[in-house]
């Protein structure tokens, strides 16, 4: 098991890991955070690559004056990196013939992960006369050849286009499949990919662990209002509210029915997650587009209700006029409900 | 239109062509010619026409009117050779350093200290060749092989450092990074990956080392007597009342012709793909 035990990393006042705690078993994990969350420097200390103060630890070893070659890790890069002097094969050979295995073992064992990566024919060209999908497919095939017990993936096909980066991940999953007790490390920007390639989830922000476990529990119940915003996409609305016995209040949007929360819902203060998916046409408030983005089969409009900012999804491909007035309906019964501190209190009355 | 344009491109090119051939055809007729040949001047063709003569070369070993330049020449390799290759080891590791690591001490960064490197070079000669005559004297080195190479390995190392520098700016980081996590030390990552992907550098900056070294007159001349003479001051040596142009032509084409050979060696390595793929 990989610990990490009280990481800390600031540089100049920055805060890039903050008391980070976590424990990694075999399986995959995804690290899900927005840019600049700090996944990248978790998994370069994890890799050696940047000292935190705090304790990483690997099966019971401490590894606090491990050098990064001397740690059980491979790791894949957003970048493309290889090596630009060695042909693809001497590439995955490489990691083997330094760890001391004989050349000709080293290079059975590369051409046989080529194979597995749909490259064979490439194995005597270099890495520049290969498309960045093939590139980037040696440099997965040389960490996975290692056979590193810790395999980190820092946004491996962020840098891909959307089919290539789609294919990729269902071969990195079958690679994986295989992986046997490796512990695998995704970082990735995307609740997509994490909700549908993690056995576990941790969410960052701001250098901060703010949440892990299972996935969908994870995206069904963001325990804070941090981790709500990292766990959807297109973002969560968030709204400002003031209830009391008889009366729901939104900022800037106004009055609704009291019902659509808790009825053991205390009087006070409280702020509203609400899904893209759950603001839909057609009902009471009334907004303005202020920019219409269509991906895929879905639509996404970014909405100006007075001085409250509102996002909704539609499942379909949908054209609406910029500052154009729309008319929505707030599904409230199924927001996220959270306290003035910014944790999870309870869910909207639609969630039972 | 069009036809006008080549014609004067071409014109262009060919005169510009024979301005740079013309020293060069110049220095070999000229050293197959005797004193008469070369002041009397021909009737029809000026540097084809007279009676070709070895004198000129004779004089390089020690015939009439000249020195002998087997001992100066092997000096000139020993020294030139031996100093560029420390210059080049030397340099390429101080760049690798200013490269990949932050130095501070007080206001003094890297690119100072870089600037610190090449303005050895920006300074004239004249200014460090006091200096090192009383260093060389100090240590008894004067007038020697190993005072020379010394010497030359201070001259040569900002060109290296210089050029190398900006070498390894081109090599990202994250690749050296990878190499650690792929069982490379730091030593090995710098000599199995880093020093391939420069190769193109360390052979600009080896020419550029040679050519310097070999080329120098000035420290050669004031940091030596007559004991250990380098190739370009036995040259000048060759000089006497009435000047030995067949002498000195001989000279200066064997003198160039090293450098010559290496620089076409060097440009037939790069166009063969010697170093194909060895940068991204």
């Amino acid at each position: 098991m990989l610990r990490l035990s009280n990481l800390d990393l600031a540089e100049d006042g920055v805060p890039h890991l903050a008391d980070i705690s976590l424990d990694f078993r075999p399986g995959l994990t995804t690290l899900l955070g927005r840019t600049g969350a700090g996944k990248t420097t978790l998994l370069r200390a994890i890799a050696g690559l940047a000292h935190p103060f705090g304790q990483i630890s690997f099966n019971g070893q401490d590894w606090a004056q491990l050098p990064p070659w001397h740690r059980p890790v491979a790791m894949v890069t957003q970048q493309f990196i290889n090596y630009p002097h060695l042909n693809v094969l001497d590439n995955l050979a490489f990691p083997l013939i330094r760890r001391g295995e004989a050349r000709a073992a080293a290079l059975a064992a590369a051409e046989t992960m080529l194979g597995r990566v749909g490259l064979a024919q490439m194995a005597s060209r270099r890495p520049s006369e290969l498309s960045g999908g093939q590139q980037q497919r040696v440099a997965l095939a040389r960490a996975l050849v290692k056979g590193a017990p810790i395999l980190l993936l820092d946004e491996p096909f962020v840098n891909l286009d959307y089919n290539l980066r789609e294919g990729m991940r269902e071969e990195l999953m079958a690679l994986l499949q295989s992986g046997g007790e490796t512990t695998v490390i995704y970082a990735s920007t995307d609740p997509r990919e994490a909700l549908r390639m993690g056995d576990q989830t941790v969410l960052m922000s701001e250098g901060r662990a703010l949440q892990s476990g299972a996935p969908r529990a994870v995206f069904a119940a963001p325990a804070a209002l941090a981790a709500a915003r990292v766990v959807n996409d297109p973002p969560i609305n968030i709204l400002s509210a003031r209830l009391d016995a008889t009366s729901l209040d939104i900022d800037h949007l106004g009055p609704f029915p009291r019902d659509a929360l808790p009825e053991d819902l205390p009087p006070g203060g409280y702020s509203l997650a609400l899904r893209a998916e759950d603001i839909r046409q057609n009902g009471t408030v009334s907004a303005r587009v202020a920019l219409t983005e269509v991906s895929g089969s879905e639509t996404v409009t970014h909405l100006q209700a007075g001085a409250q900012p509102l996002v909704m999804l539609e499942r379909r491909v949908q054209s609406h006029p910029l500052g154009a007035e729309i008319r929505l309906a707030l599904d409230l019964r199924r927001a996220l409900i959270y306290g003035a501190d910014g944790a999870l209190i309870a869910k909207g009355a639609a969630h039972g | 239109m069009r036809t006008l344009y080549l014609a004067l491109k071409y014109l262009a090119v060919t005169l510009w062509s024979a301005f740079v051939i013309f020293p060069f055809l110049w220095m070999l007729s000229t050293s197959f010619k005797t004193q008469n040949a070369v002041t009397g001047g021909a009737t029809w063709l000026p540097w084809l026409q007279f009676e070709p003569s070895l004198a000129g070369w004779r004089a390089l070993f020690g015939g009439a009117g000249g020195v002998n330049i087997v001992k100066p020449y092997l000096n000139s390799v020993v020294v030139t050779g031996t100093a560029s290759a420390i210059a080049l080891v030397l340099g390429t590791l101080a760049a690798y350093g200013l490269s990949r690591f932050s130095f501070r001490a007080g206001p003094i960064r890297n690119g100072d200290i870089t600037f610190f490197f090449i303005s050895q070079r920006i300074m004239p000669p004249i200014v460090l060749a006091i200096p090192f005559f009383l260093m060389l004297r100090w240590l008894g080195l004067l007038d020697s092989l190993p005072g020379l190479i010394l010497v030359y390995v201070a001259a040569l190392m900002p060109i290296a450092v210089w050029v190398m520098v900006d070498f390894f700016n081109t090599i990202p980081r994250a690749l050296d990074e990878m190499a650690w996590m792929d069982g490379c030390t730091p030593v090995t990552t710098f000599i199995r990956v880093i020093l391939p992907n420069v190769l193109p550098g360390l052979v600009v900056a080896g020419m550029f080392c040679l050519i310097f070294g070999w080329n120098d007159f000035f420290f050669a001349f004031t940091l030596t007597f007559t004991k250990t003479q380098l190739l370009p001051v036995s040259i000048v040596a060759l000089n006497s009342s009435v000047t030995p142009w067949w002498s000195l032509s001989a000279a200066a084409i064997v003198s160039v012709a090293p450098l010559a050979v290496l620089a076409f060696v060097v440009e037939r390595f790069l166009a063969s793909g010697g170093l194909k793929g060895a940068v991204r």
